[in-house]
């Protein structure tokens, strides 16, 4: 596999104006601004193989849009480089924009007016697709999102789910090799973000698309991506799969187990995080995992034992935290 | 080429679409935008009854042609303005448009060229009612009316490049309403949109030579109202072409520095 997506020190620094509140600030600053110099995106490196799902985490604010924005060509970055497809993003050279996309959760380029149709027919003059392959590709994206219903309704009439597959497929019609996805499954219910991993992961599969992915939800990252990037204040905190990040990050382990009496004293074993009747479901801290199963076993009638680590919510927490504690 | 003949047609398909959706709103805005010839148009015929039938030379009904040609060729000025600039670089919406693979300003004017041809079909019918009501002298040639055609593509093209220019200056400052507004002044005396530039100082019209608003206004109106010679139509339009190409010029070389400090405000 080769690289498709390449990173050396990116870095994307802002000079925000900061003043006190109030009237008197307001006329110093006329005279005398203010700066604060920002760093969203702080030198961060890695490189993504051509094919690979990538989970892009962070807190709110850590960088991942911005970053996102200068591999996909919309900012100049202060410092370092990016390659992109071998091409230099912020060139935004024509033939590198055909061959990427960029799909914001909270941004649309459908025609709020208009069915969703006549703006995926603007989609196919813009990059050129030949009619056939139009029709094709579309009906097809409409079939397994199960669109027929929708095209031929104003986007202003659908339902935020609903406009949020038509924007997907208004994105992928030119059939990218490089897929930005920043928080695609923003808002949605259940069954909807669902729906869209699915068909993420099939396109994908499909035509061999590079993805990287933003998303507060985890069931998303999970669902879709072997390997995750966490970032913080702009820095690279961690890179590797899913599995590493809850081994390197997460102290706890969870234990769920079925029991005949539930009226015994369970705290002597470890947190409790829920009970649902018979059902216990406990945190442990992981070295003594095994010590404590073994006691859970020879000290209670214990049925349907599992073992698993802690949430991803719970390891990304544990990331944030570890660096905040690292840093104050 | 053909790509973007495409790009265009789709656009302007689209536009056209969606302007449909709202046909009461777009009559109900252009009834609002004839409120101001219709005043300058009552204003000047009296005055030029008051003078003996005529005023700098334009009699009621030579005011009557200027005006309701004018509510034409104002239409034609409507263009993506500063305004929306500053709302879409504040609001990241150019985001998307940065996306495509072609130049932005190709989607404005691509857009709002198919909005023109919605607001011809709906202006026609209020040209007719505003001719019943104010019995204008319009009687061009055919050669008149071919240069009065290209004119007002060519308004609307020049006034797209220079509020576009305007419009980009967002990228620097985030809000740019202050500049618009002085523009907008300079406009309305040196554009022939307040009065035929005629009834200016000689010392005005002289100085409107040199600047794009009478290009954009005033000369695809007396193109079709005035007497002009073949000379001064081909004169005219040359100078539109002229301040067309200007105008691509510069936006081009702005906006290579003004993508640089684009930085995706609020998204």
């Amino acid at each position: 596999m080769s690289s498709v997506i390449s990173l050396q020190k990116l870095a994307k620094h802002y000079q925000v104006p900061e003043r006190e509140a109030g009237l008197k600030a307001a006329a110093k600053g006329l005279f005398k601004r203010q700066y604060k110099n920002v760093k969203a995106v702080d030198e961060i490196s890695f490189e993504i193989q051509s094919g690979e799902v990538v989970g892009f985490l962070g807190p709110n604010g850590a960088g991942k849009t911005t970053t996102l924005k200068m591999l996909s060509g919309l900012l100049h970055p202060t410092s370092g480089s990016a390659s992109v497809l071998d091409f230099e993003p912020a060139a935004r050279s024509h033939d590198f924009l055909r061959q990427i996309t960029l799909v914001m959760g909270n941004r649309n380029q459908l025609s709020w007016d208009l069915p969703a149709l006549d703006s995926f027919d603007l989609q196919r003059a813009i990059y050129s697709i030949p009619t056939d392959e139009f029709k094709k590709i579309r009906d097809e994206f409409i079939e397994i999102l199960e669109l027929k219903d929708l095209v031929q309704k104003p986007i202003r009439n659908l339902s935020l789910g609903e406009r949020m597959k038509m924007e997907i497929v208004g994105a992928l019609l030119h059939k990218p090799k490089i897929l930005f996805l920043d928080e695609p499954t923003l808002g949605l219910d259940v069954t909807m973000q669902k729906r869209i991993r699915t068909f993420i992961a099939e396109y994908n599969q499909r035509y061999d698309a590079t993805v990287l992915l933003t998303s507060h939800y985890m069931a998303d990252v999970e669902a879709l991506c072997k390997r995750i990037i966490v970032i913080h204040h702009g820095k690279l905190l961690f890179d590797g799969n899913l599995s590493q990040l809850a081994e390197k990050f997460s102290a706890f382990k969870t234990i769920g187990f079925t029991l005949d009496n539930s009226n015994v004293d369970l705290t002597q074993f470890g947190e409790i995080v829920s009970t649902d009747g018979s059902r216990v479901v406990m945190r442990v801290p992981k070295e003594k995992t095994s010590a404590i199963t073994s006691r859970l076993l020879n000290d209670l009638a214990v049925e349907d034992l599992t073992v698993e680590a802690a949430p991803i919510e719970d390891v990304i927490e544990s990331v944030f935290a570890v660096k905040k504690e690292a840093v104050s | 080429m053909k790509r973007y003949f495409d790009i265009y047609r789709s656009m302007m398909k689209l536009s056209i679409l969606e302007q449909w959706q709202y046909p009461v709103a777009n009559y109900f805005y252009m009834i609002g935008m004839i409120a101001e010839p219709v005043i300058y148009m009552v204003v000047w015929s009296t005055v030029a009854m008051q003078q003996g039938g005529a005023v700098g030379g334009y009699t009621p009904a030579e005011f009557a042609a200027y005006y309701i040609v004018w509510t034409l060729v104002r239409n034609m000025n409507v263009v993506f303005t500063p305004y929306g600039w500053e709302w879409r670089i504040r609001e990241g919406q150019l985001s998307m448009s940065l996306m495509r693979p072609f130049h932005p300003i190709h989607t404005d004017v691509a857009y709002f060229a198919g909005w023109k041809i919605v607001v011809i079909i709906l202006w026609l019918p209020l040209a007719f009612a505003l001719t019943l009501i104010f019995k204008p002298d319009l009687n061009p040639t055919f050669v008149e009316i071919v240069v009065f055609f290209f004119a007002i593509w060519f308004a609307y093209l020049i006034r797209t490049m220079t509020l576009s220019l305007i419009g980009m200056v967002t990228f620097w400052t985030t809000r740019v309403s202050a500049l618009f507004e002085l523009y907008f002044a300079a406009e309305l005396i040196l554009s022939g949109r307040l009065v035929p530039l005629s009834l200016m100082p000689e010392w005005i019209q002289n100085f409107a030579w040199f600047f794009p608003f009478r290009w954009a206004f005033g000369f695809p109106i007396e193109s079709l109202v005035g007497n002009m010679t073949t000379n001064e139509l081909l004169t005219g339009l040359g100078m539109q072409i002229a301040w067309i190409v200007v105008g691509l010029i510069f936006v081009n070389i702005m906006w290579k520095f003004a993508i640089r400090k684009f930085s995706a405000v609020g998204g």
